[in-house]
């Protein structure tokens, strides 16, 4: 099962005028199996909807509700929802000096699985997956993120997806700043992880572009804190031809 | 850029000879005892230092004591010995500097004995040469000389390890000979009610190398100063730290670099991290580029992490600079917190909230450790910074078994 259900989702952000609501009632199912886009211009809250999923301190829920799998996200912590099986590719990874890769990964999948992975068949599984996403087996001994390219720091988030194996993979803008190779060799990777069985996608994009290697199959416009319309892929391709204006015109109207 | 003209210049008047600079904040550099006067605290290189707590090694505290047991290993070639009368009379001020404070004037003075260590020309030890010094009673004070002496062209490692209780004061002369590849590590793993106050003083020869790294954990006062000057063009300095305070413990580091030759370099990072109550670091960074000092390049970086409520860390990077003829300058300075981004990707990883804390802190303290380069202490340092997190930040989980070594 992996089923993310996110109901009638409120999110503010404390700024210097007080508190300002960014999500304004979000409402979402993304079904086991399931691929679903959130397509929307800068600033309409895609990225907000992200961390909120994830849990990051500065976004405060102020109403609704995300459950995975019945069980409710909110009450939870940013490691219990990751231990839950949410996975958020961030759009911008954080470096953390000092700390190598491979002892990152280690500990995280120590903590996810909550015991520590037999050593044999990880070297191996980690091996494969940094060989897969095109990044040097030495990768392993760099500081997490630290003097990383930006096409690595997207493939290392999705060499992490491949390797924590969540149940719902939250992808915050993982095309961004991605040049075609790449957007392929990151498209190969999260196509890899819908082959597996039951699991989801939400998807966070401005472009189409990288609809192209992803196909989803439902494609949501997100304006103004919320979803204003509602589509198969099909929906895609009308934004890819008229853009997001016609949104942006109804929400100022 | 930070130019505390005082500090440097306070700093500048332990060395004797080159163009000394009129100062009213701290007495010229003598070998005489009664040129120091009791400092009170005032005093711009005293201001920071709880001098109540000196138990008297800044002032008229008997320095022949007996509170430390001192045992080493001398591999193939290098002499390690106590020496006495003449022999330890010419050994003072051998690095070519003049004491700057009552308490070193005093250890040169009235200190009889000298612990040296003498790796001759061309010889290239085999091993680190361990100088155990552990303390048996912090009331009552001592002081100790120690001579480290490099030959032309020779290679070792010095490492100073203290442990136990001792109220010592020390001064360490160090000379680094032209050519000569020299490492110093100091560790002050003291127990809770030592008390340490030293002075580090390297002259660096032509072309020479010297790395020196000051690692402070345990003590109730701990205060160093490391300084080098430079004998011709060419040297290099790198002077490495890393501390961590807990409740109530002052940790002390100040460093001059004194760039008195040509085309010398001098790199400085000193990590620090607070704990607790009242746990209180200062780290104060004096560079000085003299006017003969064209081509050189100094860099100077003091970070620190704050883990809890209640602590304080000061960092006063100086650099004054009097000729612009040099190949780079600079310096940086930070205290903060955890960086709740960081915590938060190693949480969304499902790593714990205190694990992700241990990680960051291991991750800002490693390339550090690394650096130090001596791996018979590496693993060492790793446990200490172990040991240290289990007080505050894993405190409520105990030990993990989870986190292996980072490779």
């Amino acid at each position: 099962m992996s089923k993310l259900v996110i109901t009638d989702l409120h999110v503010t952000v404390e700024t210097e005028d007080g508190p300002k609501e960014i999500l304004k009632g979000v409402t979402l199912t993304i079904n086991e199996g399931e691929t679903h886009a959130i397509m929307g211009p800068n600033g309409s809250g895609k990225s907000t909807l992200a961390y909120s999923i994830a849990g990051h301190p500065k976004y405060t829920i102020t109403s609704g509700s995300v459950t995975l799998d019945g069980q409710d996200v909110l009450a939870l912590s940013v490691d219990e929802r990751a231990r839950a099986g949410l996975f958020l590719a961030m759009q911008y990874p954080v470096e953390v000096p000092g700390v190598s890769v491979s002892n990152f990964l280690r500990t995280a999948k120590t903590a996810i699985d909550g015991e520590a992975p037999k050593l044999r068949t990880w070297v191996k599984d980690v091996n494969g997956a940094l060989e897969r996403l095109n990044l040097d087996p030495s990768f392993g001994t760099r500081s997490v993120n630290e003097g990383f390219s930006g096409g690595e720091k997207k493939r290392h988030e999705i060499a992490q997806l491949e390797l924590l194996d969540p149940k719902v993979a939250v992808l915050d803008e993982t095309d961004s700043g991605l040049d075609i190779d790449a957007l392929k060799i990151v498209s190969d990777g999260v196509n890899r992880f819908r082959q597996r069985e039951g699991k989801g996608v939400l998807l966070i994009t401005h472009y189409t572009r990288i609809l192209r290697y992803i196909e989803p199959d439902f494609v949501h416009v997100f304006v103004d804190g919320r979803v204003a319309e509602s589509g198969g892929k099909e929906l895609a391709d009308q934004l890819e031809a008229e853009g997001y204006d016609k949104y942006l015109k109804a929400v100022q109207a | 850029m930070t130019v505390t003209t005082d500090s440097v210049r306070s700093a500048l008047e332990q060395t004797s000879e080159l163009d000394r600079v009129e100062s009213h904040l701290h007495p010229a550099g003598s070998f005489d005892v009664a040129d120091h006067e009791v400092p009170t605290g005032r005093e711009e290189i005293w201001r920071f230092t709880p001098l109540k707590r000196l138990k008297g090694l800044h002032a008229d505290a008997p320095l022949d004591g007996r509170n430390t047991k001192a045992t080493w290993n001398a591999p193939d070639g290098v002499r390690v010995d106590v020496v006495t009368g003449d022999e330890a009379t010419d050994l003072r001020g051998v690095s070519g500097w003049a004491p700057n404070t009552r308490f070193t004037a005093r250890v040169l003075a009235e200190v009889r004995a000298t612990l040296l260590v003498d790796v001759p020309a061309d010889v290239e030890a085999g091993e680190p040469i361990v100088i155990d010094v552990e303390g048996t009673d912090a009331d009552v004070t001592s002081g100790a000389h120690v001579v480290l002496r490099f030959g032309r062209h020779s290679k070792a490692v010095v490492v100073l390890n203290h442990t136990g209780s001792a109220a010592v004061s020390a001064v360490v002369e160090v000379v680094v000979g032209d050519g000569a590849e020299a490492s110093v590590v100091s560790i002050q793993d003291w127990a809770d009610d030592a008390v340490h106050l030293s002075h580090h003083q390297a002259r660096i020869g032509r072309d020479a190398t010297y790395k020196h790294a000051a690692i402070s954990f345990g003590g109730d006062l701990v205060r160093m100063d490391a300084n080098v000057t430079y004998d011709g063009p060419g040297g290099s300095a790198e002077l490495l730290g890393l501390y961590f305070a807990d409740a109530g413990q002052h940790i002390e580091h100040r460093i001059f670099a004194d760039h008195t030759a040509p085309r010398t370099k001098s790199h400085a990072v000193y990590k620090g991290a607070l704990q607790g109550e009242k746990a209180h670091t200062v780290w104060v960074g004096n560079v000085l580029i003299r006017k003969v000092a064209e081509g050189i390049e100094t860099y100077e970086e003091n970070r620190n992490l704050v883990l809890t409520d209640g602590c304080q860390a000061d960092s006063i990077p100086n650099l004054e600079i009097e000729t612009g003829e040099i190949e780079g300058a600079g310096h940086a300075s930070a205290t903060a917190r955890f960086d709740d981004n960081q915590l938060f990707y190693l949480q969304s990883r499902g790593i714990s909230e205190q694990e992700a804390q241990r990680l960051v802190v291991h991750g800002f303290f490693n390339d550090l450790i690394r650096q130090v380069g001596v791996p018979s202490i590496e693993q060492r340092l790793l446990t200490t910074v172990e040991a240290e997190l289990a007080k505050n930040v894993l405190k409520d989980i105990g030990s993990l078994a989870a986190f292996g070594s980072d490779d």
